[in-house]
């Protein structure tokens, strides 16, 4: 257990000691909704029908801009090798990594989207709504995102081709997402994006780590 | 001094191991065995397949052809350390921040953090930020990693490299103590490594072509 809290310790510290990185996915997130008033028109209720998709869609795109820091650093400077050696297992060091990665990049964008909410002119029901679903389904895409991670990590520019090789894995996410924000029947939305969630938290660090142990150096 | 803690003698032992990358074989066919004690010295020009066979022993690549063994060791248990050409050392970290994480992720058997700072001569350099040592410094804190937890099979990638002349002395000093707990090491390397007893070193020449 201190091996785990030491590797959740080491990963907070990284990336909070990384500078900009945060401000950076909470600012792209925000653009990418605040052009859209711009790019559609300024018809309020155009923009309140095409609201929560476009929380979504500015949620899974700044998700996929953290990616490459998951497990790049630590495969170019020789931490990854020693990782598959040391006691706590390669799952358990993804689980951790898996843990800091929704911290530092879905939870900062979870408390920016009232921000977003404001210029997309959702109403306050709208916005909670919003907040749930987005607080459910963010580990979800955290998780398929490890796993596109892991699996391109000896891909020179591998950052590149993990976002297409998830992009499947998440629409499901990205359709009850926005389907328990906006459908009739949102509650049974929001239990199957739980569901998606709790299935891909469990398995992604094993489908992780075996990727990271069967790819050679 | 630190506690004497004697490893179960154990044997690393090769049978016919080609090692190879991408489908190339780099090594003859080899067999050899070290045993508790003993310092395997691997020699040979750049490219004659010295990393690539210490990558095999420590499990990160298949073996072409052949097979190798530990003999001795508790299978469960992580037995080996492995210190390749990149250090594994975090900037943004600080020296003692990163030899902490690596003490409990490999289970802190060893030394404590402080006292294989000292061995290794960085002592005062403890809350620096780590991207801030210098190339030879943080080979030092790479090799300081194997002293905070306690594992029989040292697998060493020029453990020189970078370092001076009194960093060459304690590369051979650590090695030395590391046999004279039972353990045993395998070190590829450009640099002379003499153990004061050099009944314990054996030489393997790789990429001598017959």
């Amino acid at each position: 257990m201190t091996a785990f809290r030491a590797m959740l310790v080491r990963e907070l510290r990284l990336a909070l000691r990384g500078g900009g990185d945060m401000l950076t996915l909470v600012l792209f997130f925000v653009i990418v909704g605040a052009i859209v008033p711009f790019a559609v028109g300024p018809d309020r209720e155009l923009l309140a029908r095409i609201a929560p998709g476009m929380v979504w869609i500015a949620a899974f795109l700044a998700m996929l801009l953290g990616l490459d820091r998951l497990f790049r650093p630590d495969h170019e400077d020789g931490s990854l090798i020693l990782l598959r050696q040391a006691d706590l297992s390669l799952s358990a060091v993804v689980a951790a990594k898996l843990i800091v990665h929704w911290a530092v990049s879905a939870l900062p964008l979870i408390v920016a989207s009232p921000f977003l909410a404001m210029l997309l002119a959702m109403d306050l029901d709208t916005f909670w709504r919003t907040l749930v679903s987005l607080a459910l389904g963010t580990p979800a895409l955290a998780a398929f995102g490890a796993v596109g991670a892991a699996v391109t990590v000896s891909i020179r520019r591998g950052g590149l081709i993990a976002p297409i090789l998830i992009a499947p894995l998440s629409i499901p996410v990205l359709i009850f997402g926005t389907g328990s924000i906006t459908a009739s029947q949102s509650s049974a939305a929001l239990l199957f994006l739980a569901a998606l969630s709790l299935m891909a938290v469990a398995l992604a660090p094993f489908a992780a780590a075996l990727a990271i142990s069967s790819g050679e150096d | 001094m630190t506690p004497r803690q004697v490893f179960p003698p154990l044997t690393v032992r090769t049978d016919g191991l080609v090692c190879g990358r991408g489908g190339m074989a780099l090594t003859q066919e080899l067999t050899v065995s070290v045993t508790s004690g003993q310092c395997l010295l691997l020699r040979g020009p750049n490219g004659s397949g010295k990393t690539t066979l210490l990558l095999t022993l420590a499990g990160v690549i298949a073996p072409l052809a052949g097979s190798f063994a530990l003999e001795g060791a508790d299978r469960e248990e992580r037995w080996l350390h492995y210190c390749g050409h990149r250090n594994a050392i975090k900037p943004r970290l600080s020296v003692i921040e990163n030899l902490d994480f690596w003490r409990a992720v490999n289970g802190g058997t060893g030394e404590p953090t402080a006292a294989a700072l000292a061995e290794v001569g960085l002592a005062a350099l403890g809350s620096l930020d780590a991207g801030y040592l210098s190339a030879g410094q943080t080979r030092r804190l790479a090799l300081a990693r194997l002293l905070v937890s306690y594992r029989p099979l040292w697998l060493l990638d020029e453990p020189t490299a970078a370092l001076d002349v009194e960093g060459h002395e304690l590369v051979t000093r650590l090695i030395d103590r590391h046999l004279d707990m039972g353990g045993a090491a395998i070190a590829a390397t450009h640099d002379p490594i003499t153990l004061p007893d050099p009944g314990r070193m054996e030489t393997l020449v790789l990429g001598a072509r017959a």
